[in-house]
């Protein structure tokens, strides 16, 4: 059981090393929020529920911390990224359409 | 042996954590900069969760749950200065 | 009756919150948290009407759970993606922004709406404005609007229509 537990934290752990990887080897902003949100959050659950295998007892705050983890991270993503867009980050140069400052190009062809 | 893979998992969110500093440093705006400081946090939160288990002491998950707020709250902030000033 | 039963859904958060603080719990404890908790709904909380935007049917129940299981697989899909992406040695990714349409009415559920793309695969919420939702996507695909709308939010919709919608 305990071996499971640790297993668990491992592979929360390598998902949070792949979040730092996205932030440094994603071109721009947004990308690397992409990155920063979703694998950090999947990598903190797995290390907490690896937490909680290993001790049953703390099974009730590791999971307060899930939750708010899972509520917290998405919104805090979310106010950044508009306000980057707000004060003018741009997309990289790899962007293919940005509808909210106009119609995409393919969406002008089909229209 | 559960304390030995909690301690390489420890080794390898500390790697993290320096990987992300990285891009804290280098990050062309403050957006950037602001992004790698939520990865760092939820990082050392996880981090905070492994002192717990070394030490053996339930408290610290209360710390890591406080930090985690206080640190949501912030990054808020930064958001907001961000977008339109003090 | 609106408030009233957001002061319900309050009143069954905080005892659930304390419950999990307070795991391994005694007698004592439980009584203190349920007297706090009732205590704290009494309180006007102008902000606290969104809650009763929950439907109570067993239906919804039902939705509900099976959302949360939906949204734990699409979070597990998701993070394979971005792992893919980002140990591509060529990093597959096309950003843009798009637009997609909701038909959710309630401001809970757009909420929830927003927060599971985001944890989904390859998209963030950017902005929101009335029904439009503006999505950063890493990769765009499908051509018309429709088949991106169908592809980022039907998913979800399907169950928080029941649930709060």
């Amino acid at each position: 059981m305990e071996i499971l537990g640790g297993i668990f934290a491992i592979a929360g752990s390598i998902f949070l090393f792949l979040a730092a990887l996205g932030l440094i080897r994603m071109p721009d902003l947004y990308d690397r929020m992409q990155a920063g949100t979703k694998a950090t959050t999947l990598g903190t659950m797995l290390f907490l529920i690896g937490l909680a295998i290993v001790e049953p007892l703390w099974t009730g705050k590791a999971a307060l911390l899930i939750l708010f983890v899972i509520f917290s991270n998405p919104l805090s993503s979310h106010t950044l990224a508009r306000a980057a867009y707000h004060t003018g980050v741009t997309l990289g140069e790899r962007a293919s359409c940005d509808e909210l400052a106009g119609a995409c190009g393919d969406e002008e062809d089909s229209a | 042996m559960a304390d030995l893979l909690f301690n390489i998992a420890a080794v390898i969110m500390m790697i993290s954590l320096v990987l992300a500093m990285v891009r804290l440093l280098l990050g062309p705006t403050a957006a950037d900069r602001a992004v790698a400081l939520d990865a760092m946090t939820i990082i050392a939160l996880s981090l905070i969760g492994w002192i717990a288990f070394m030490s053996g002491r339930v408290i610290y998950l209360d710390v890591a749950l406080v930090y985690g707020l206080i640190s949501f709250v912030g990054v808020v902030a930064i958001a907001r200065y961000v977008e339109r000033g003090v | 009756m609106r408030l009233f039963k957001a002061r319900v859904v309050l009143l069954v958060l905080a005892l659930f919150i304390w419950f999990l603080l307070t795991y391994p719990f005694d007698a004592q404890e439980l009584i203190a948290g349920g007297i706090a908790a009732l205590v704290i709904i009494l309180i006007p909380l102008p902000g606290i009407a969104v809650l009763g935007e929950i439907r109570w049917t067993p239906k919804a129940l039902i939705y509900g759970i099976a959302y949360l299981f939906y949204f734990l697989w699409q979070l597990i899909k998701a993070n394979i993606d971005v792992a893919f992406r980002v140990l591509h040695p060529r990093l597959p990714i096309e950003p843009g922004i798009v637009r997609v349409k909701t038909h959710l009415k309630t401001r809970l559920g757009r909420f929830l709406l927003a927060n599971s793309i985001t944890l989904t695969p390859g998209t963030i919420t950017l902005e929101t404005d009335g029904d439009d939702f503006y999505v950063h996507w890493i990769k765009v695909e499908g051509i018309q609007d429709k088949e991106r709308t169908k592809k980022i939010v039907a998913g979800f919709e399907r169950f928080l229509e029941v649930i709060c919608g």
